[in-house]
């Protein structure tokens, strides 16, 4: 329900923020109207989550004011956004996950009235009542480390509703969602704006944005690039004021001549954290020359699987051969040693060290290898070169080969990965969730780095919850379901709605 | 926190069934006290007694040391804060004459140690445990060189006997007729165990211990609870060595802490972060010292070295076979960065 008359109720009028080395936020001015959902685009690194953690209170602006509902502000922490009405769901979640949801929901604004006491049966009713007015079922006695990400996305959501939040910052919310939960997220959304909360929406996915926001924003080099109207625009409009250039959508490759086999497994079965039997009998072949896409909504093993198959989690049972070893049950180290490479579905658990450059991120896979160790001795001239050269070459946005990867923008550590488990040749590629949180530029970037390493005879088995990723790339389709790959398609036949269909665990 | 149950009934099972270790140890240890309680009345009262007292200053310590790591800050410093405690309360026992003042002012000395840590921790973002090492460095360096032989008290704490309760048998001469700071110990235990997790404020210092970015998102200011809690941990570490001076030997000795605010954490840990937990840890300790004790009086014919090495050979064992199973606050020992 845009309406271009409804109040505005925050407004950043020209905010700036310096970071060593970046200029995150240049001279930012945006508004947000009553009731509309705005939609802020932008590449990895333009400043979008900085200016959101401004508007927030958890960082300072060097320069510029920011307007709430008519009264221009200080923000000196969250609390005083927070007292404003401003909730916001952060890119990486925060949550407490020893907690359970009641208590990560109350935190902070704990129910008055009891003295010190802290009373748990009133938190867990009111968050009751939460999620049967806004139809977010959850139970708020579970601890959020048990909860999968679609759900505690959910938990931050309730979060920001508890607090009264009636302007709703959401900093990729999707980007870890399956097609389903994203729709849900839709829905609440469409659901809240009607009840006059305002949203500012960011995410790469420019189909969502067309989908549901009223306005849309772009940031380039944390500067505004221009404002869109989702009505007139198109997928290739945005992406070329996001990225100031023509960027091809679709992947252009040629047909595969697929080889030998490289990656066999039989009978795989793996157990997860909570011992329960997550992949039932798993068979695949990958073959040289091959992209392999393994489609599925998220929670049906595929995280188990890839753990199993590159040594992170133990196999119960079954086999791997690895060009024509025998990999199973074996460690990270011996399986890289047979020249797989790796991008995990997790980047801040199992993709970086995050308190380590970002050149020595970039040589995690072969730093005792020369050239980059010569007798046990680190050659640090040839580190620097390898990540000055990689850094270049896969346009990871950083003001120094020497930051930390915790000072990365989201997408931008997701390159750093990327970069590393391209840079020496392999036999088998394993990527999970490649392109999670990185835009749309810099997916056309990796998509034809995946296509040119198939070309050149890798086996590439390829995980992701994006459907359109999946379909775009892959030269067969298996389908994952209930921790068994349900039916394998060569790509002429996997339709979108027959894999769509396999999915939800009806046979096609 | 078992809150909702459908029934009150099934809630109480399930409580039976989730603590069955819990509570089979339990029995057991009853069962122990009361068969030797049948067989030696007098041994079992002394050796009961003093399991107590020889577990004050331990619990005074770990209970120290789990509120500042259930804050995200690692206290290795306990030690020194105790020693530092111990020594200025007793000057102020010598020179004022009141117990009780001294008593407060050995409290005081340690939340000022407690402040120096979190000073150097919160503030500094300094390493912690070269925190904690500074601390201990500095109360071994300031007693040592301030401490002068032949300096007499007007004594210290006598027992305080809590009327007809103290005439029950066994508990009564066990739990009712002791001197204040091992009350006040007790009374701590709880406290502190209904503030970490039946308060608000428990509720906050939890989470900037497991996630301060969370915290500090919701509106906590990750810093202040910190200090605060880092300050009253060692206000109650200050008690227990004032407990050395003015309740236990009632004079000071050079480095007389031996070893206990180390101790400590290893009970802390041993009690996985909980102060009920560790005052288990702090009462089996307690009594390995007095049965030691005991065994030595009554000259059982045992090389007493071994018997000495009771407690440290039970620390090792507790050490080897629980921590692995237990679980530190997440963030503890990190320092919190607002913009990073
Ligand atoms: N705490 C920090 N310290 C130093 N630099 C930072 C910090 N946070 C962000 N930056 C830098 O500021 C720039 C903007 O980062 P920001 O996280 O706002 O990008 P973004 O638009 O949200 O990108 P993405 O889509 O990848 O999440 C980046 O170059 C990043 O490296
Ligand atoms: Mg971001």
């Amino acid at each position: 329900m845009s309406d271009n008359d409804a109040p505005i109720v925050l407004e950043a009028k020209g905010i700036t923020k310096q970071f060593p080395g970046v200029l995150a936020n240049d001279k930012v001015s945006l508004t947000l109207r009553r009731g509309e959902i705005l939609a802020l685009l932008g590449e990895n690194g333009a400043g979008k989550s900085t200016l959101m953690n401004i508007l927030y209170g958890l960082y300072h602006p060097d320069q510029g004011e920011i307007w709430i509902k008519g009264e221009q502000v200080t923000l000196h922490s969250p609390g005083d956004a927070i007292a404003r009405g401003v909730g916001m769901v952060h890119q990486h979640f925060q949550l407490v996950p020893v907690m359970t949801v009641a208590e990560n929901v109350i935190l902070g604004a704990e129910p008055a009235g009891s003295g010190l006491h802290l009373n748990r049966r009133e938190a867990n009713q009111r968050v009751r009542g939460l999620s049967q007015q806004y139809g977010l079922s959850i139970d708020p006695t579970v601890e959020v480390e048990d909860l999968p990400v679609g759900l505690q996305q959910r938990v931050e959501i309730i979060k920001a509703l508890y607090r009264n939040a009636d302007i709703l910052i959401l900093d990729e919310p999707t980007a870890v969602l399956t097609p389903q939960e994203a729709n849900e997220l839709f829905r609440i959304m469409h659901d809240l704006t009607e009840r006059g909360v305002s949203i500012i929406f960011i995410t790469h996915k420019l189909k969502e944005v067309l989908a549901v926001s009223d306005r849309i924003a772009v940031l380039r080099g944390g500067r505004v690039a221009g404002t869109a109207d989702p009505k007139t625009s198109t997928e290739a409009s945005l992406a070329e004021l996001m990225v100031g250039r023509k960027v091809i959508l679709q992947v252009d490759k040629d047909e595969a001549r697929p080889a030998a086999p490289v990656l066999t497994i039989t009978d795989m079965q793996v157990r997860d954290d909570r011992k329960h039997l997550a992949v039932k009998s798993l068979s695949l072949e990958v073959h040289a020359g091959e992209i392999l896409g393994v489609a599925g909504v998220q929670g049906n093993g595929q995280r188990e699987f890839v753990e199993a198959l590159t040594g992170l989690r133990a196999m119960e049972a079954g086999q791997v051969i690895i060009a024509g070893e025998d990999a199973t049950g074996k460690l990270p180290r011996y399986i890289t040693e047979l020249d797989v490479a790796h991008i995990p579905e997790d980047r801040e658990k199992h993709g970086l060290v995050m308190g380590y450059t970002i050149a020595d991120n970039l040589v995690l896979n072969r730093y005792y290898h020369s050239p980059f160790s010569r007798r046990a001795v680190l050659d640090r001239d040839e580190i620097a070169e390898n990540a000055a050269q990689l850094v270049k070459q896969f346009d990871v946005r950083t003001p120094s080969i020497y930051t930390h990867a915790s000072s990365l923008s989201g997408g931008n550590k997701q390159k750093v990965i990327v970069a590393r488990e391209f840079s020496r040749p392999v036999k088998l590629l394993i990527a999970n969730q490649p392109t999670r949180g990185i835009d749309v530029g810099s997916i056309e970037f990796i998509h034809n780095q995946i296509v040119a390493q198939r070309d050149a005879g890798v086996a590439v088995l390829l995980v992701s919850a994006e459907l359109d990723e999946i379909l775009s790339l892959s030269d067969r389709v298996a389908v994952m379901f209930d921790g068994r790959i349900v039916k394998t398609l060569p790509i002429e036949e996997a339709t979108r709605e027959r894999v769509g269909l396999l999915m939800a665990g009806s046979e096609a | 926190m078992e809150l909702t149950a459908p029934t009150t009934r099934s809630a109480a099972t399930g409580w039976v069934f989730k603590n069955k270790w819990l509570l089979l140890i339990g029995a057991i240890v009853v069962g122990a006290i009361v068969y030797a309680y049948a067989t030696n009345d007098r041994v079992t009262v002394a050796v009961l007694a003093s399991t107590l007292r020889q577990s004050t200053p331990l619990i005074l310590g770990a209970l120290c040391g789990l509120i500042g790591e259930r804050s995200g800050v690692v206290n290795i410093g306990i030690e020194g804060q105790m020693l530092l405690a111990a020594f200025v309360a007793f000057l102020a026992n010598v020179y004022i004459g009141n117990l009780w003042i001294a008593l407060i002012i050995g409290a005081l000395t340690g939340a000022l140690m407690g402040a120096l840590l979190a000073f150097m921790a919160v503030t500094l973002k300094m390493d912690q445990i070269i925190g904690g090492t500074v601390i201990n460095i500095l109360a071994v360096g300031l007693t040592g060189y301030f401490y002068t032989a032949g300096l007499v008290t007007k004594g210290k704490f006598a027992p305080i006997s809590l009327g007809p309760l103290a005439d029950i048998p066994l508990i009564g001469p066990v739990l009712f007729n002791n001197p204040p700071i091992t009350y006040l110990a007790i009374i701590l235990v709880f406290a502190v165990h209904y503030v970490l997790f039946h308060t608000r404020w428990g509720l906050r210092t939890r989470a900037v211990g497991e996630h301060p970015r969370a915290a500090d998102t919701v509106g906590i200011n990750v810093f202040r609870t910190r200090y605060i809690n880092v300050i009253l941990a060692g206000a109650i570490a200050g008690l227990g060595g004032a407990f050395l001076t003015l309740e236990g030997v009632g004079s000071f000795e050079r480095l007389m802490t031996n070893g206990r605010g180390f101790l400590a954490l290893a009970i802390m840990i041993f009690g996985k972060w909980t102060p009920l937990g560790a005052w288990a840890g702090a009462l089996l300790f307690g009594f390995l010292y007095a049965l030691n004790t005991q065994l030595q009086f009554s000259g059982v014919g045992l090389p007493p070295q071994l018997i000495g090495s009771l407690p440290y050979l039970a620390t090792i064992l507790v050490l080897a076979g629980f921590v692995g199973r237990s679980r530190a606050p997440a963030a503890s020992g990190q320092p919190y960065e607002t913009e990073g």
